[in-house]
């Protein structure tokens, strides 16, 4: 009823989906050139960068933006806008593990809970439901104060909180093929369950890991800046730009560059994977 | 219903289960003896026994969890290294604190976050429309730590209008509770918008608009009223990123609250204190999730979650 309805409804002309169509590729658009600047500065770092981002320059410390030092100096005499380059290295690299890691363990998990069911699926959605129920800042809190404070601790911790979501989606997915004729045709046909999992299922579960790995990255920017502000991360001198705003936090009504730009390289880095993630979503999963 | 009621409320105790264990393990998987943590790196041999033997660390792991889990249902945590004193004592003098903070600020994101997104509605694909979806966006995507100290910097250090950290007078409110804003604001935003526009397509509308009701009464009674449950859900589910937000909020703003015992225990390795804070957010996070989806499941019984 809705549906027909909806396809009547005057607000499905041609000129609306051409215009949906353009937005969905703007955001696309706009997201993959903020990540593609951020990729580029952490690429191009070495030759953007007018200094070295260890160099402590002391008789330099704290000074406002000039020509000489684009977004002025730290309280080390350090070159802000070669710190804040080299943190898009960090930042990357943060993604890469942080979402590479979830995803590596979410998957498989996600995809053994809806293919085999029964015990299987009722213990590995059990400890997803419970590691779920932290709030991620918390259970990254936790496992740091086990493991110890560190950038490579922080994003295991990031990791773990984000097992869950991919553990969920990759569930629904496989359950939602398990059913389908072609799945079923296979089976009759003789396919193995492994066979099954991983030409029928996981091949068709890619569009959303994407979308999900895109919206993922910029929670992971966000969990790793914050816990390396708290002291709980990244380790000074890393150019880590939490780690940065930590030191800038020292200087307010002294020097507020130091946590000014490192704070807008998050947003604008963030920013990219939201909006991309969004546009992706809207073009590879239309239903939601 | 009554088996979907009873679904919920079977799992409910195996996920605080789930939460107690994890919890638990976490502190036997500390690095070192705990008895000698707890009795301090100077205390002689014999006091670290003494120690052990108090803490039941000598019995075998199942009982001391039962005993850890039992002790905690009785309303006993530990004792804090940091202080000395019982977790529960530190833990109920800092929740009023977190506790009014995440009120004001939730008050900030209803409202704010309510009104920009039936703005964004009634306006679509207009500057209300735009704007609201640009501070949506733009809000999810900020760190709020970012946020208090440009606003540190400028309206307290700089102006002067604002004290700088700490509590005490509604003043000392202001920042903190705005900062701890921002993120709901802008999911409550994006999520208004999604569900006005939805429920502004239903039937019901049209014939409402039909029948000659003012367009004020149509969107007040009739499209807010319907498009509220999901509103309320996200309000419900978004408990915990509060708490998450909370942490950092409290750590920069030096607000005496959960977060901040939670981030200082671990700089002291007041391990019963992080062990004891993080059990209490996250039952209560459980708890909160589990009521707004009752809450829900009342309101509109078509809604599962499942």
């Amino acid at each position: 009823m809705t549906e027909i309805t909806a396809a009547l409804a005057p607000t499905d002309s041609k000129a609306r989906r051409r215009r949906r169509w353009l937005s969905r590729r703007r955001s696309i658009f706009i997201g993959g050139l903020l990540v593609g600047l951020v990729l580029l500065a952490a690429i191009l770092a070495p030759l953007l960068s007018p200094a070295d981002p260890y160099e402590q320059v002391l008789s330099d410390a704290l000074l406002p933006p000039s020509w000489e030092h684009p977004f002025g100096t730290d309280d080390n005499g350090r070159d802000l806008l070669a710190r804040v380059l080299y943190g898009a290295r960090l930042s990357l690299l943060e993604v890469v593990v942080g979402v590479g890691l979830a995803v590596l363990v979410g998957v498989p998990l996600g995809l053994a809970a809806g293919t085999i069911g029964g015990l299987v699926d009722q213990v590995i959605m059990w400890t997803m439901d419970v590691l779920f129920a932290f709030p991620g800042v918390v259970l990254a809190i936790l496992i740091v104060s086990i493991l110890g404070p560190g950038l490579f601790n922080l994003l295991i911790a990031i990791a773990i909180f984000s097992v869950p979501v991919y553990a969920r989606l990759m569930r629904n997915v496989a359950l939602g093929l398990k059913s389908m004729d072609y799945v079923e045709a296979a089976r009759a046909l003789g396919a193995s369950t492994p066979r099954i999992m991983f030409d029928h299922i996981l091949r068709n579960a890619l569009g959303p890991v994407i979308v999900q790995s895109t919206l993922t990255a910029g929670t992971v920017v966000l969990s790793a800046a914050s816990l390396s502000f708290l002291g709980m991360g990244a380790q000074p001198p890393m150019p880590e730009w939490g780690a940065m705003m930590s030191d800038g936090r020292n200087y307010l009504g002294v020097n507020i560059y130091m946590s000014l730009f490192p704070g807008l390289a998050i947003m604008l880095t963030v920013l990219g994977f939201n909006i991309l993630g969004d546009g992706l979503r809207d073009l590879l999963d239309p239903r939601s | 219903m009554p088996t979907y009621l009873l679904k919920k409320l079977v799992t409910l105790p195996l996920i605080l289960l789930g939460v107690s264990l994890l919890v638990f393990v976490a502190l036997r998987a500390l690095p070192g003896d705990p008895a000698r943590l707890m009795a301090g790196p100077e205390a002689p041999q014999e006091a670290v026994d003494a120690m052990r033997v108090r803490l039941g660390l000598d019995d075998p792991l199942p009982l001391q969890y039962l005993r850890f889990a039992g002790s905690a249902l009785g309303g006993d945590l530990g004792t804090s290294i940091r202080s000395g004193r019982p977790v529960t004592v530190e833990i109920a003098e800092r929740l009023p604190k977190t506790i009014s903070l995440a009120l004001v600020a939730y008050g900030i994101a209803i409202s704010v976050g309510l009104s920009a997104g039936m703005a964004a509605a009634i306006n679509r694909n207009r500057w209300p429309d735009q704007l609201t979806m640009l501070f949506a966006i733009a809000g999810a995507s900020i760190a709020n730590f970012w946020l208090a100290l440009l606003a540190m910097n400028y309206f307290a250090v700089e102006l002067g209008w604002l004290p700088l950290m700490g509590s005490g007078s509604w003043k000392h409110y202001i920042m903190p509770a705005i900062t701890l804003a921002v993120m709901p604001t802008a999911v409550i935003a994006r999520m208004t918008r999604a569900s006005m526009i939805e429920v502004v397509g239903q039937d019901y509308i049209r014939t409402a608009r039909a029948k000659g009701l003012p367009e004020r009464v149509v969107m007040r009674k009739h499209a807010l009223r319907n498009a509220l449950v999901p509103i309320v859900t996200i309000i419900g589910l978004n408990f915990g990123s509060m708490l998450g937000g909370a942490v950092v909020t409290e750590s920069v703003f030096n607000w005496p609250g959960l977060g901040r015992l939670l981030v200082d225990s671990v700089r002291f390795r007041d391990y019963p204190t992080v062990q004891g804070v993080t059990l209490v957010a996250v039952t209560a996070v459980v708890m909160m999730n589990f009521l707004a989806e009752m809450l829900i499941a009342a309101i509109n019984p078509r809604i599962r979650f499942d």
